[in-house]
C-alpha cells in the first residue's frame, strides 16, 4: 500500500500562478532561527516568498504553481531541525485579527485628533486668562470641531455599536454612559461654539475616546495572541487521517477533508481523528479520552469508534459516520448545550458596575440641571453644568479599570502556561472555592510511563527499548521512550497482537505479552498495580516484566497540598474503575472521590455543590468531561484534552506540570483584587470631581487634567498584576 | 496674528501626514510581527549564495 501526503486542502491560490501555504513551526524563537528558515526555504527553486512571523511562530510560503510539492517544505524544515505543520486559519482567529486592526485604526485616528485638538485648546486656555480676542477663540473652537467631530464619529464606532446593541437588547453596559457622555459633550460644544461661548469640550470628548481605545485595544490584542497560540497548537496536533483513495492507495489528509462514508485506515498507535464504525480488522482500543475508562475495549466489525480513541494492537478500517449517529456524542452534545445556556447568565464585574453606575450618573446630571434652574440659573447655564457633570463622570477610569488588569493578568498567566478562552474567566476563576479533578489525563499524564524501570538492569532495559522501536504499540513506544532508545534492532519481527522478537548474537529477544515471552509465572507471582499494562521482556532464558501506566503529573501532590493550604475543597470525579481512582486519590491524599461516574452524574454533583453555594472549578480533559466543564462556575483543561473539552474550557494549560492550576487561581485572585481596587479608585475620583462639576466651576482644563490623571493612575495600578506570584507551595 | 492663516493649516497638514503614514503602515502589515521586526533590524545582510548558513 502506498501512502501519499495530501496538502491541497491548505494550499491557497495567491493569483498569477502563485500558490500560498501557511505553516505553523515549532521551536522558532530567535533571529537565528528566522534567518536560517528563510534562507533554507528560499533556496528551493521556484519559491518566491518565505517569511517567518516570529510573534505567531508561523511561516508564509509562496511559490510558482507547478511541480513543487508542499510536502517538500516540511521535509526541508525537518532537515533544518524544525517541526512544521500546515496550518489553516480558523474563522474565529480571522475575526479577532480584523477586530484588532480596526481598533488600532480607531486608536490612531483618535490619537491624531487628540493631539491636534489639544494643540488648539492650550492657546484658548491660556488666551482666556490673557488677551485673546473672542474671534480668535471662535476660530480655534471651529477648527477643533472640524477635527474632533469626524474623528469621534469614526473612532467612537466600537463604543456606539456596542451601546446600541445593549440598548436594543434592553440592557445597559459600560458603553452606554460612554456614548451618551461623548455625544452630549460634542453636541454641547458645537452649540456653545455657535453662541461664541468661552468653553468648549472637544478636547475632553476626544481624549476620553483615546484613553478608552487604548484599554480596548490592549484587551483585544491579548485575545488575538492567545487565539494564535491556540491555533498553532491545534495545527501541531496535526489531526490527519489515512483515507483510502483507491482499493490499495492511501492518502494522509487533514480531517477537514474527510466526508461521511469515506473509509480510513487506523494503524496501531494512531489516534482516531473521526467518528465511525469498524468495517474490517480486530484490535483493542483505548477510549480513555472519551470515557475516562483506562481498560482497553475490543474493537471488531461493527464496533463504533469515536474521535480521540487510540488504536492499540491491530489495524482497523473505519467507515466514517456523521457525528449525529454517534449516540454517546449526541448525549454529550445535549448536556453541553444545557450547561452552556446556564453559564451565559453570569454577569461580568464591569457590567455589574455599569448597571449601578449609569443610572447614578445620569440622575446626578439631571438633578444638577433641575437644581440650578430652581436656584435661579438660566436653562442654558443649567444644561451646560449638567453636561459638564456627565463629562467629568464619564467612565474613563472605569472603562480602563477592568480591561487593563485583564490584559496584564492574562499576560502573566500566558507566561505561566495558561491560555484564556473566555474573557470573563479571570473573575470567575478568582471566586472558585472547590476544585473537581478528573483523573485520567488530568491528574495523570496523558502518555504512558514505565513505572518499574529502576528494578531492571540498565543494559537489559536499553535492549528492551531498542527492540520496542520496531513496534507501533503505544506501550512499546512508551518503553522505547523511557529507555531513550535510538537505534532499532535489525531484523526485528512484529507479531500482531503478541509482541516483537529478534535474534542478536544468537540469543533470542522477545518483548510483548507475558505469554509471548513465557513469563506468565512472573506476572502471577508479583503484586501489581491494577491500572498498569504488563509487558514482558525475555533475553534467552532471563525474563523480566515491565509495568507501564499513566503516571501522575510530577507535581500533582504539591499542587493538591497548595490548594488545601488555600482552603479550597478538592475532589475527584472519574469515569474510571474504582481501584484505579482509589489508588490515585490515596496517593494524592484526596479523601473525597467517586469512580465510574457518567457525564450526567458529574453534572448532578456540580449542581449539588452549587446548591450549597460552592463555586466549582472543574479541571478535566476527556470528552466525557465537556458537559461538566461547561456546567461548572469556571473550568480548565490540559492542552492534551479532547477537542470538544478544550474548546469548552475557560482556561487551557500547557505542558506536563499541574502547577498552572494553582498559578492561575493566584493570578486571578490578585487580578480581581486589583480590578476592585481600580473601581474604587475610579469612584474615589468621581467623589472628588463631581461636587466640583455640580458647583459649575469646571473648565475644560480641569476636565482634561482630571480625566488623564485618573486614567493614568488606574493604568499604573493595573501594572501591579504583572508580578503575579510564581511560587506555588 | 495673520501668521495663523499659514501656521494652523501647516500644523494640521503635518498631523494629517502623520495619520496617513500610520494608517499606511497598519495596512501594509508593519505591526503584524513586532517581535520578528525587532530582530530583523540587527540581522546580518544576506550572505553570498554559496556561503554555508551558520547559526
Amino acid at each position: 500500500m502506498q501512502v501519499t501526503r495530501d496538502f491541497s486542502h491548505y494550499v491557497r491560490d495567491a493569483g498569477e500562478g502563485v500558490r500560498h501555504i501557511d505553516l505553523a513551526v515549532e521551536g522558532v524563537h530567535c533571529a537565528g532561527c528566522m534567518a536560517k528558515i528563510e534562507r533554507g526555504l528560499s533556496a528551493i527553486p521556484d519559491v518566491t516568498l518565505a517569511r517567518v512571523n516570529l510573534t505567531d511562530r508561523r511561516v508564509a510560503l509562496e511559490w510558482k504553481a507547478g511541480t513543487l510539492d508542499p510536502g517538500r517544505f516540511i521535509d526541508r524544515l525537518e532537515e533544518l531541525g524544525y517541526k512544521a505543520y500546515p496550518f489553516e486559519t480558523e474563522s474565529a482567529e480571522v475575526a479577532e485579527v480584523a477586530e484588532s486592526r480596526f481598533l488600532l485604526r480607531c486608536l490612531g485616528v483618535a490619537a491624531f485628533a487628540t493631539m491636534n485638538v489639544m494643540m488648539l485648546s492650550i492657546p484658548v486656555w491660556s488666551g482666556n486668562v490673557s488677551d485673546m480676542l473672542p474671534e480668535q477663540r471662535d476660530f480655534f473652537h471651529w477648527l477643533s470641531a472640524l477635527i474632533a467631530l469626524p474623528a469621534a464619529a469614526y473612532a467612537g464606532q466600537p463604543f456606539f455599536r456596542s451601546a446600541w446593541r445593549a440598548l436594543a437588547a434592553k440592557t445597559t453596559n459600560m458603553d452606554v454612559p460612554i456614548s451618551i457622555g461623548v455625544i452630549l459633550a460634542l453636541g454641547m460644544s458645537v452649540v456653545e461654539t455657535i453662541h461664541h461661548a468661552e468653553h468648549a469640550y472637544f478636547d475632553a470628548a476626544i481624549m476620553l475616546l483615546t484613553f478608552l481605545l487604548v484599554g480596548r485595544f490592549l484587551d483585544q490584542n491579548m485575545r488575538r495572541r492567545t487565539r494564535a497560540v491556540a491555533g498553532n497548537l491545534a495545527a501541531l496536533k496535526a489531526e490527519t487521517a489515512a483515507k483510502f483513495i483507491g482499493p490499495d492507495e492511501i492518502s494522509q489528509v487533514p480531517v477537514a477533508a474527510i466526508n461521511p462514508g469515506d473509509i480510513v485506515l487506523l494503524r496501531p498507535g494512531e489516534r482516531c481523528a473521526v467518528d465511525g464504525t469498524v468495517i474490517e480488522g480486530r484490535s483493542e482500543i483505548d477510549q480513555s479520552l472519551i470515557t475516562g475508562e483506562t481498560l482497553y475495549v475490543t474493537a471488531e466489525h461493527g464496533t463504533p469508534v469515536y474521535a480521540g480513541s487510540m488504536n492499540i494492537s491491530g489495524t482497523l478500517r473505519v467507515r466514517v459516520s456523521a457525528a449525529s449517529e454517534a449516540t454517546l456524542l449526541a448525549e454529550i452534545t445535549r448536556l453541553l448545550d444545557n450547561a452552556l445556556a446556564a453559564r451565559s447568565r453570569y454577569m461580568r464585574l464591569a457590567d455589574r458596575a455599569s448597571r449601578l453606575y449609569a443610572p447614578v450618573v445620569h440622575a446626578t446630571a439631571l438633578i444638577t440641571i433641575l437644581g440650578w434652574v430652581i436656584a435661579g440659573a438660566s436653562w442654558h447655564d443649567a444644561i451646560v453644568t449638567g453636561v459638564a457633570v456627565l463629562i467629568i463622570t464619564c467612565p474613563c477610569a472605569l472603562g480602563l479599570a477592568i480591561p487593563t488588569v485583564q490584559t496584564v493578568a492574562s499576560g502573566a498567566m500566558f507566561k505561566a502556561g495558561v491560555l484564556l478562552n473566555a474573557g470573563d474567566a479571570i473573575e470567575r476563576r478568582a471566586e472558585a472555592d472547590h476544585v473537581i479533578f478528573d483523573k485520567t489525563g488530568t491528574l495523570t499524564l496523558p502518555d504512558l510511563e514505565v513505572m518499574n524501570a529502576a528494578d531492571i538492569p540498565a543494559d537489559i532495559f536499553e535492549l528492551a527499548g531498542r527492540l520496542a522501536l520496531s513496534s507501533h504499540h503505544p506501550v512499546a513506544a512508551a518503553v522505547a521512550l523511557a529507555a531513550g532508545a535510538k537505534s532499532p534492532i535489525v531484523g526485528a519481527v512484529e507479531e500482531a497482537g503478541q509482541g516483537v522478537r529478534a535474534t542478536v548474537d544468537g540469543v533470542e529477544l522477545r518483548l510483548g505479552r507475558p505469554s509471548f515471552c513465557g513469563a506468565e509465572t512472573l506476572v502471577g507471582g508479583a503484586t501489581l498495580d491494577p491500572e498498569a499494562s504488563i509487558v514482558a521482556f525475555s533475553k534467552g532464558t532471563a525474563k523480566f516484566i515491565l509495568s507501564v501506566r499513566q503516571g501522575l503529573r510530577p507535581d500533582a501532590r504539591a499542587v493538591i497540598a497548595a490548594l488545601k493550604m488555600r482552603d479550597i475543597g478538592i475532589e475527584i470525579l472519574s469515569g474510571d474503575r474504582e481501584p484505579a481512582v482509589r489508588a490515585a486519590a490515596h496517593a494524592l491524599g484526596i479523601p473525597e472521590w467517586r469512580a465510574g461516574v457518567t457525564p450526567a452524574d458529574k453534572i448532578a454533583r456540580i449542581e449539588e455543590l452549587k446548591q450549597r453555594g460552592a463555586k466549582v472549578l472543574m479541571v478535566g480533559d476527556g470528552m466525557n468531561d465537556a458537559p461538566s466543564l461547561a456546567a461548572a462556575h469556571v473550568s480548565m483543561s490540559p492542552i492534551s484534552a479532547a477537542h470538544l473539552s478544550r474548546a469548552t474550557a475557560d482556561l487551557v494549560f500547557l505542558g506536563r506540570p499541574l502547577a498552572p492550576v494553582v498559578a492561575a487561581i493566584d493570578a486571578a485572585r490578585k487580578a480581581l483584587h486589583l480590578m476592585r481596587q481600580n473601581l474604587w479608585l475610579a469612584i474615589g475620583y468621581n467623589v472628588l470631581a463631581v461636587p466640583v462639576a455640580i458647583s459649575g466651576v469646571v473648565t475644560p482644563l480641569i476636565a482634561a487634567a482630571a480625566m488623564s490623571g485618573s486614567s493614568i493612575l488606574v493604568m499604573l495600578n493595573s501594572l501591579r498584576a504583572r508580578s503575579a506570584s510564581r511560587e506555588i507551595v | 496674528m495673520e501668521i495663523l492663516v499659514i501656521l494652523v493649516p501647516l500644523a494640521l497638514m503635518l498631523g494629517g501626514a502623520g495619520l496617513v503614514a500610520f494608517l499606511w503602515s497598519l495596512k501594509s502589515g508593519q505591526y503584524d510581527d513586532l517581535d520578528g521586526a525587532a530582530w530583523r533590524a540587527i540581522a546580518d545582510d544576506e550572505p553570498p549564495q554559496e556561503a554555508p548558513v551558520k547559526r
